[in-house]
């Protein structure tokens, strides 16, 4: 779409026409609801009503719409990926690039919403939890463009693992907490953050990253994302001629891949294919990974019923990935039901898949993408193959790959003394092949 | 009604009886498996001969967002060394019949895990008296209000300084043997003081329909115990026994010693409460 042609209705956040599309909580089928201490039942309360007024408030959807336009950059992209489609078998893989969004990925949507409902609910405060810590630097971003105070908890392996985030946040002005308890990961600096909340709530929003936790926020989260699929559906209808067979994103919590299906969702006829890529870690089998749809079981964690990883006596399951941000032993309420319902399907890709896409995609487009969206391009990879050429594939590409260059750079042993866990020279044979032996399909 | 209940001490019970003597009843929370099974069960036992009036066995729980870092670090101790839910009921009917009401704080998923009507009907069974449930709503309670309606077992919800009234009554309208006040909008753990405010609460949450209504967080000597035991029905108190235990590990005697000199001075608080 030309940028002369501003849409104005997007975001429009009042609920949309359709079956699944209009479904607005507290449940999803079993899912969902409040599992919370009473004492946060009146701060969940403000914050529905607050959110509900909000929605249907010209002038807050046009400061969200100024911010989209001005702060974020939207609409963002849809770029073809022709040399990547050549070893997707063919499929014509389009990518939506919210990687190019401010702060380099999709975080920014639900963030920028949930600062200007802070500042209407007249708190100074926001906590957040991140992994990747691209929530982190989106939440830290916004507490600096509207002068809040800020608190980032932060499970201490993943301060490790993502320490130039780390600084990013600091220099923001955010505070860094990291948490040293339970498995010190995502899990647990939402535990955290939830403690925090309840000791601070009158002055503190709990600015949550995700489609997770209690009622409104997986709707209220899902809403700030929608725009990524009303923007892709149109964009794709105009470069395609056609909606797309599939839409592929990765899902830790799920909240880019709840927005980009979310416009698809009724897209049934013909169908639109939604398929979530969860983190299979080392494999589902060895019980190191993060697939909670594809082994978790139904239970309650951070406030809400959706699937958990867990044992028999419902004790939270750590979970495992490469991917900090998808390293989650839960998952957003909705999704949980779109697989219960049939509408979407998830798959594991495991570290190892994930890897290569992530350097498949730097090595023959020349966009290195967040390990959390090469979960999204490894499964985007298989399904092209299953599909074939005319196959159309939409890929959310949440994020971009720059926090993770550390990680990578071992991955494939260009740093440390470890040995390489992934053959970059085979990969690069396989990326130079592609522009050899394939005409780029320009023509399109 | 099934023949257990006969035998089984109800909190309400437990309640009235130190009601009787002009007193708050004295409840200790304690986390199962901390150090181990038996020893969780012999502290258990010092707290109900020093005073307590009833026992609350903590379920440990992998994320226990309600808690401070006390009861944290005891609860993933008690995990680590192998706790499972079924040793909790274990405790229960180790522990009944010695005079306390005996009652299970716990997250709810474990619950979930297990089944709600089977943890009602096994706890039940081994005599305990209730549940308190601190990240349960009765609005998210329905399967819960029927187990425990069905076994005769005590459904303790929360309210919190932040309750407004339409709130306070609702809970009110769902607990049965009392209700757990929080004396503060935070998690566990021990403070300097008791707020003021919590009176209120306690007086809110009675003018709301309750009958009995309990106190906790915060509480960790005779003194607060006095100034809460005052206007409360019941001194809830946990990390200041599982801190006795932690600065004690691995000494048995050294636990049993402290543990109960921690009891005998909130048992004093609660006594001379109300003279």
């Amino acid at each position: 779409m030309s940028t002369s042609d501003p849409r104005p209705a997007i975001p429009d956040l009042t609920r949309p026409d359709g079956e699944l599309r209009s479904e607005a909580g507290p449940y999803f089928g079993d899912f969902g609801g409040r599992f919370l201490p009473e004492a946060l039942v009146p701060a969940l309360d403000e914050l529905r009503e607050t959110y509900e007024k909000a929605v249907l408030d010209p002038e807050f959807i046009e400061e969200l719409q100024r911010l989209a336009r001005e702060y974020t950059g939207r609409p963002s992209l849809l770029s073809e990926a022709p040399r990547f489609s050549q070893l997707a078998g063919g499929a014509r893989i389009l990518l939506k690039r919210e990687d190019l969004n401010h702060t380099g990925s999709h975080k920014i949507n639900n963030v920028l919403g949930q600062a200007l409902l802070t500042k209407r609910m007249g708190k100074t405060r926001l906590i957040a939890e991140t992994g990747a810590g691209q929530h982190g630097v989106a939440t830290a971003t916004a507490a600096a463009l509207f002068g809040l105070d800020c608190t980032i908890y932060m499970g201490e392996e993943d301060t490790e693992r993502q320490a130039l985030n780390v600084a990013r946040m600091r220099l923001l002005g955010a505070e860094v907490v990291a948490v040293t308890q339970g498995s010190r990961t995502l899990k647990d600096a939402i535990n955290e953050a939830f403690r925090d909340w309840v000791a601070n709530v009158e002055s503190t929003h709990y600015l949550l990253g995700t489609v997770a936790g209690p009622h409104p926020f997986p709707v209220m989260v899902r809403d700030f994302h929608r725009i990524i699929g009303e923007e892709a559906r149109e964009q794709t209808l105009e470069v395609a001629g056609r909606l797309p067979d599939a839409v592929v994103a990765c899902v830790g919590g799920g909240s880019n891949a709840m927005g980009i299906f979310h416009a698809f969702l009724d897209d049934t006829d013909p169908l639109v294919r939604l398929v979530g890529c969860e983190a299979g870690g080392d494999g589902i089998a060895t019980g190191r990974h993060s697939a909670t749809i594809g082994g978790g079981t139904a239970g309650v964690l951070h406030g809400a019923r959706s699937f958990v990883m867990q044992d028999e006596d419902g004790q939270t399951i750590p979970s495992h990935s490469i991917s900090a941000g998808l390293d989650y032993p839960s998952v957003g309420p909705e999704h949980a039901w779109l697989a219960d319902i049939g509408r979407a399907e998830y798959r594991a890709i495991d570290d190892g898949p994930a890897m290569e896409a992530f350097a498949l995609l730097s090595m023959t487009e020349g966009i290195m993408p967040a390990i959390e969206s090469a979960h999204a391009l490894a499964g985007a990879l298989e399904l092209g193959r299953e599909l074939g050429e005319d196959a159309v594939i939409l890929v959310s590409l949440s994020g971009r790959g720059d926090k993770d260059v550390d990680t990578a750079s071992r991955w494939f042993g260009l740093v440390g003394d470890g040995p390489a866990s992934g053959d970059l020279a085979a990969l690069r044979a396989q990326a130079r092949a592609t522009s050899d032996s394939t005409d780029p399909k320009e023509t399109r | 009604m099934t023949a257990t209940d006969t035998h089984r001490l109800r909190s309400a019970e437990a309640i009235d009886a130190a009601r009787a003597e002009n007193r708050a009843a004295l409840i200790g929370y304690l986390p199962v498996g901390y150090p181990d099974l038996a020893g969780s069960i012999d502290a258990a036992r010092v707290l109900i001969d020093h005073g307590a009036d009833m026992i609350e066995l903590g379920l440990p729980y992998s994320d226990p967002v309600m808690d401070g870092p006390i009861i944290q670090k005891a609860a993933s101790a008690s995990l680590a060394g192998g706790t499972r839910t079924r040793h909790v009921i274990e405790a229960v009917e180790a522990l009944s019949g010695r005079g306390a009401a005996i009652l299970v704080m716990s997250y709810w998923n474990p619950i979930l895990a297990y089944g709600p009507d089977a943890f009602a009907r096994d706890l039940a069974a081994a005599g305990g008296a209730g549940v308190i449930t601190p990240d349960l709503i009765p609005d998210e309670g329905a399967d819960w209000i029927a187990a425990s309606e069905e076994h005769g077992v005590d459904r303790v919800f929360l309210v919190a300084p932040s309750s407004p009234r339409d709130r306070l009554a609702h809970v009110v309208s769902h607990t049965r043997g009392f209700v757990y006040a929080a004396s503060t909008m935070g998690v566990t753990g021990t403070r300097a003081s008791v707020s003021a405010a919590t009176e209120g609460l306690v007086e809110r949450t009675r003018a709301a329909g309750a009958q009995n209504v309990c106190v906790g967080l915060g509480v960790s000597n005779g003194d607060q115990a006095a100034q809460v035991g005052a206007y409360a029905d019941g001194v809830i108190v946990g990390s200041a026994f599982v801190r006795a235990l932690l600065e004690n590990e691995g000494d048995g005697t050294a636990s049993r010693t402290a543990l109960a000199a921690v009891a005998d001075d909130l048992r004093s608080g609660v006594e001379r409460a109300r003279r």
